[in-house]
């Protein structure tokens, strides 16, 4: 790896800061369940002294098997539909569907393989993308084969960029591709990974939304059909296209077949990126990181949209959507401690996420500001200011351009959900933390100039009750 | 059987300045800034000459009706 892959995002020990351990009883240690296997490495080369070079690449997995004609085509496609593959980017839509639907247009198509990675405390993207780059883009042509696109676009983070890069000069010297591929650094910012913001970005250089008019299956990249897909989602697809669809199934559960990359932070001795069979016990993927350091309260599951599960017997529950009645959305794991205030944290969450609009839809631009400072009133025992938090919250919902605001209304409503009592507390002026220092990582407002609003919603901002 | 006529709001293009909301009553109000919340989408038949109306009137174009293939 080169000097720029720093020990940011060494998998087991990624940038996620370490909470100081208390040293208190690890509440959900591994326990029960004997380790009758590893731990699963389909995408993450298990020793991390194992090269990303093509040669250890070509080792590990060996070459695409070949790829030809629409019978090969149709098969493929069957198998990813059989192996039950969803995308990792955050949203879990099929992928097979996804195929088809960019296939059945008539124009060729461009495939992007997204590793953006706006999510600020989730590393598993940037970690694949250093330790397996080939697996993503040997996934990437795949796609690129099955929807008939002469071009793969890879979005990277900026800490990604240099092992994709010599990754992409490999392949090129070796002549292994049939696509042309080009890197492209991403932007920054929370919404940048959102697949139309991505197209955006590629295609006009404003990485922020644009609605679902026209639809990027049908005219995206220089207006032709665009495929975006999670940069995990292609390595996935990259091994259902070596191994079929029955050996993906072997992991996992019927319903979530497959293994996750999880970036486990908070609470935990080793935060940092681990691949984990879905179906595992709660407390063995807290057990890859090291275990709980103290008492924990909640998890966040899925992302900084994600869902807050109490804490409380959890550790014998599967890891799966099913079993935490979560999305595993990115693959964020957050566990916070006892000692730290859900409601104080989940106003930290929601005003970051509102800095981080894009700034082109009223509700989004006037909604989530209201609604941050409704959470904040909350945490700091201001009843009066949280008058209309319900309100707001159910009608936000499904008026953005893109699903910015429904994500936090969804996280929103999990922590006045989970978070009952503390609200409750909070209402007769206690809170269990009035004074702890701010626990979940990367919630700085944008330090970069985001898109200005346009001028109809400046002069709209001296309306605001 | 037509599939029923439903109004889209473009978020982008919407600037709130409400127009829809004084034609279209049974259908629109707005929020504590002033920007549109559809009660229901489907517009039922006696409002659809005025829904197209406000689609036409909509100083920025962001209403739009829309009939799904069935
Ligand atoms: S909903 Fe918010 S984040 Fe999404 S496009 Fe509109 S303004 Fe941007
Ligand atoms: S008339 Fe058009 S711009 Fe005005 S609030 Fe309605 S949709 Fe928005």
């Amino acid at each position: 790896m080169t000097a720029t892959m720093s020990a940011g995002i060494v998998p087991g020990g990624v940038g996620a800061p370490r909470s100081e351990a208390a040293g208190g009883p690890r509440e959900l240690e591994a326990r029960g369940r004997p380790r009758a296997m590893l731990p699963p490495s389909r995408l993450l080369p298990a020793d991390s002294s194992t090269g990303a070079d093509l040669a250890s690449h070509l080792r590990r997995h060996g070459p695409l098997p070949p790829r030809r004609g629409a019978r090969w085509r149709a098969g493929a496609l069957e198998a990813v539909a059989d192996a039950g593959l969803v995308g990792r980017g955050g949203a879990g839509f099929p992928t097979a569907r996804k195929l088809r639907s960019v296939a059945s247009q008539r124009r060729r198509a461009v495939v992007v393989a997204n590793g953006t990675e706006g999510e600020p405390a989730s590393r598993k993207d940037r970690v694949l993308l250093a330790r397996a780059p080939h697996l993503v883009l040997d996934g990437a042509v795949v796609a690129a084969e099955l929807v008939g696109a002469s071009q793969v676009v890879a979005v990277v983070h900026p800490d990604a960029r240099s092992p994709v890069d010599v990754a992409v000069a490999e392949r090129r010297a070796a002549g292994v591709d049939t696509v042309a591929i080009r890197v492209v650094t991403a932007a920054a910012g929370f919404v940048a990974g959102e697949a139309s913001a991505v197209v955006n970005w590629v295609a006009n250089g404003r990485p922020v939304p644009v609605g679902k008019n026209p639809r990027m299956s049908e005219r995206g990249i220089g207006r032709r059909p665009t495929l975006v897909q999670n940069v995990e989602t292609l390595a996935h697809l990259a091994l259902v296209a070596r191994h079929g669809a029955a050996w993906y199934r072997a992991a996992g559960t019927p319903d979530e077949p497959g293994t996750v990359l999880v970036t486990l932070l908070g609470a935990v001795a080793e935060p940092g990126v681990y691949e984990v069979e879905v179906g595992t016990a709660v407390s063995d993927v807290l057990a890859r990181a090291g275990g709980a350091t103290e008492p924990l309260q909640a998890l966040l599951v899925g992302g900084y949209f994600g869902t807050w599960v109490p804490a409380a017997g959890i550790g014998a529950r599967p890891f799966s959507a099913a079993g935490l009645g979560a999305g595993l959305g990115a693959g964020l794991v957050a566990a916070l401690p006892a000692r730290v205030c859900g409601i104080a944290e989940t106003a930290r969450l929601v005003r970051y996420l509102a800095s981080e609009s894009a700034g082109q839809c009223g509700p989004c631009v006037f909604g989530l500001p209201a609604i941050a400072g409704a959470f904040e009133s909350l945490a700091a025992g201001r009843w009066a200011g949280a008058g209309r938090l319900d309100h707001w919250l159910e009608e936000i919902v499904g008026r953005g351009a893109c699903g910015h605001p429904d994500g936090v209304a969804h996280l929103a409503r999990s922590a006045l959900d989970v978070f009952a009592d503390e609200v409750a507390d909070h209402r007769s002026g206690w809170c269990r933390a009035p004074h702890a220092a701010p626990f979940l990582p990367h919630l700085e407002p944008r330090s970069h100039p985001g898109p200005r609003l346009r001028t109809g919603l400046q002069t709209l901002q001296l309306r605001q009750p | 059987m037509r599939t029923p006529l439903r109004l889209r709001v473009d978020r982008i293009a919407c600037d709130g300045r409400g127009l829809c909301a004084e034609l279209l009553p049974e259908l629109v109000v707005l929020d504590d800034w002033g920007f549109p919340v559809l009660r229901t989408d489907v517009v039922p038949d006696h409002l659809a000459v005025v829904a197209r109306e406000a689609v036409e009137l909509c100083p920025v174009l962001a209403l739009h009706l829309e009939r799904e293939r069935a």
